[in-house]
């Protein structure tokens, strides 16, 4: 438990919309937030409810169309490509579709030595790179001997998943948001991520924004979780308080849908 | 016992590499399904769940080869059969499939209807475009989908939406087996109910008459499945009942693939999960003992020499390990 809880990324009356007259969309709605160092916050949401969108305005990666992002207490300053450049420093992220988040040009080992020289570790002995780099793919159960000379285009969704987690692993980064980063990675595997995901926080401190429709994965890894639904933060509380006793109908609705292996399923209600 | 729709009897396949090397993602592999049921099959990424689905098609195009074994379709013996009769002959009627990630690779360009006339006419050439309509918005319907999905282009659809359609085309000529291959993973909870429904309602009216249902989400299987069969590195490791294989696994994988199932429920956060550190061996040179070997937390020396076969444990129910059932109760009894 921290004593002290400092701000790391605020939100205020953030909104984005995107098109306008009859194909407008408020993806993001006017939505305020507090998301603590250290913090591990889950966003949860059906298809649509506009958590790419949040994660994509977090990250600077498009402009708000209303309100403002806070990092570490002050306004946030991405005006400039430099300034931009400074703040990714401290915040990566993982994306949905892992096979629009890599270079086509570059092999998958380049991949991972851009990660230890963006970490200072550019005059490293070779060997010692490649004992890094083992060490990630084998964190995400990922052969190295494999991977090296094949391009990111070669492997399978999963393998993919697994390829940014690895890419993680290096970084360590202060901040990371994770947008359904596990999604087409089998259940053993999966598990160990989370751990590691969670172990990351404890040992350095990062803050984990993690977005996902799965409220088990959600409900296991966060303190905090905001529900989101059509842009608008429905509620949010203590991961107990909200996935154990839910109050918004719309969260009521999302957790008796999620498959049941200890009680019937009920499918009467589609 | 039903009406055996499909048997699969020690089938081996492989794939071929570039570099002329053989992947044997198939390894003896023997399964049942009889009519009015679903087995479900499960295991880690790259153990040969879709290749398993494949290969019991007779789908056989390079890089996939055939090897030994016998795939029998209601009564009908099709190993052997040329790849292009199994395209003109089986699938659609035989069997459906419907592969990983299909919703998404949708033609853009084209209507529902149009798929729906693509599927029809490779089974009957003569169909007109009116019969299709009739028989389309009909089946449509009666599985809760809006006619008018028929007129619309895919990228009109929601996910859930997409993924329906998939399936009511798929198995618009009443194939006796459906393949699913991961059909739900990407959608969310409520879309992946509808979906679960579907398939359910379509058991149900017999409009297919079996279904193998493919997944890594557990919580899935158990609701959707009669049978579970878990594989691993090419191999079938567990073979049962669905309870059993979700609630008393017996071989060390399903074992450890179980408790790392996670369900929204109270106590999640208190028990630690039962990851399965470490990754599945190489299919081009498999070890020549047990595979699972180098990952199991109760490998002894006899694991890593000859090959270990599957064993029966209980009716109806087979798992591949060394130890008999009791003495794998005792291990576990021990380690919890
Ligand atoms: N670039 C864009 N142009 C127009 N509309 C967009 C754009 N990006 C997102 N939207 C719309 O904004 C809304 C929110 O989308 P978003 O991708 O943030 O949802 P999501 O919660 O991440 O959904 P999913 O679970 O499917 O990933 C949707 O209605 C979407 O169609
Ligand atoms: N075209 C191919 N050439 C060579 N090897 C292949 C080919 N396709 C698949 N494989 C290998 O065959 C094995 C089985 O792959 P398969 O796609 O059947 O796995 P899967 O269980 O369906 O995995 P996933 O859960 O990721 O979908 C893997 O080790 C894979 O690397
Ligand atoms: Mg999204
Ligand atoms: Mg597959």
């Amino acid at each position: 438990m921290q004593l002290e809880k400092k701000p790391c990324l605020t939100g205020v009356g953030l909104t984005k919309t995107f098109g306008m007259g009859r194909t407008k969309t408020v993806a993001v709605d006017h939505v305020d937030f507090t998301f603590y160092e250290g913090e591990i916050v889950s966003i949860v949401g059906e298809s649509g409810s506009g958590k790419t969108t949040l994660a994509k305005l977090l990250l600077g990666l498009i402009n708000e169309t209303e309100g403002s992002v806070e990092f570490l207490g002050k306004k946030r300053d991405i005006s400039s490509g430099k300034k931009k450049q400074e703040y990714w420093k401290s915040i990566q992220a993982i994306f949905q579709d892992p096979f629009s988040s890599y270079n086509i040009f570059n092999k998958i080992d380049a991949v991972l030595l851009d990660c230890i020289h963006m970490r200072g570790g550019k005059n490293l002995p070779q060997a010692k790179k490649v004992e890094l780099m083992i060490e990630a793919c084998k964190f995400v159960n990922l052969k190295f001997e494999e991977l090296t000379n094949k391009y990111p285009f070669e492997l399978s969704g999963g393998q993919m998943q697994r390829l940014m987690i690895a890419r993680i692993f290096l970084l360590k980064p202060k901040i990371l948001i994770a947008d359904e980063p596990t999604s087409m990675i089998d259940a053993c595997s999966r598990a160990t991520i989370l751990d590691y995901l969670i172990q990351l926080r404890n040992e350095i401190g990062m803050t984990l924004i993690f977005i996902t429709h799965d409220i088990g994965l959600a409900y296991y890894v966060s303190d905090t979780v905001y529900i989101m639904e059509r842009g608008k933060i429905v509620e949010r509380g203590s991961a107990d308080d909200v996935i154990l006793r839910p109050r918004a109908a719309y969260t009521k609705r999302l957790i008796s849908d999620v498959p049941k292996i200890y009680e019937e399923w009920d499918l009467s209600t589609v | 016992m039903g009406k055996v729709m499909l048997e699969v009897r020690d089938l081996t396949t492989k794939y071929i590499t570039r570099f002329r090397e053989d992947v044997y993602a198939v390894d003896h592999v023997s399964l049942k399904v009889e009519e009015g049921k679903s087995l479900g099959i499960a295991g880690e990424s790259g153990c040969g769940k879709s290749t398993l689905a494949l290969s019991l098609m007779g789908y056989y195009f390079p890089p996939l080869y055939y090897t030994s074994g016998d795939i029998i379709i209601d009564g009908r013996n099709i190993s052997g059969m040329n790849p292009d009769d199994v395209r003109r002959s089986i699938l659609g009627t035989e069997i459906a499939y419907i592969p990983q990630a299909a919703m998404n690779a949708l033609n853009p360009t084209q209507k529902v209807i149009h798929f729906v006339e693509d599927v029809i006419q490779a089974h009957n050439p003569k169909a007109t475009k009116k019969e299709i309509y009739e028989l389309a918005s009909e089946r449509f319907h009666l599985l809760g989908l809006p006619p008018e999905v028929l007129q619309k282009y895919p990228v009109e659809l929601s996910g859930g939406m997409k993924q329906r359609t998939v399936i009511a085309v798929s198995v618009i000529l009443g194939p006796k087996v459906l393949i699913a291959d991961e059909p739900s993973s990407a959608l969310d909870v409520t879309s992946q109910k509808m979906v679960i429904k579907m398939l359910r309602d379509l058991m149900e009216s017999g409009l297919i008459k079996s279904m193998i249902f493919i997944t890594h989400e557990l919580p899935l299987l158990y609701n959707v499945t009669d049978h579970i069969m878990v594989m691993y590195a090419g191999q079938i490791v567990e073979h049962g009942a669905a309870s059993e294989a979700v609630f008393d696994p017996l071989h060390p994988y399903s074992k450890g693939l179980m408790g790392s199932i996670i369900v929204p429920e109270a106590g999640l956060r208190e028990h630690k999960l039962t990851a399965v550190p470490g990754v599945p061996p190489n299919l081009k040179k498999p070890p020549s003992g047990c595979r699972f070997a180098e990952r199991c937390k109760y490998v002894r020396p006899e694991c890593r020499g000859a090959a270990v076969n599957i064993r029966e444990g209980g009716v109806g129910r087979t798992y591949r390990c060394i130890l008999t059932e009791s003495e794998l109760r005792e291990v576990y009894k021990n380690a919890a």
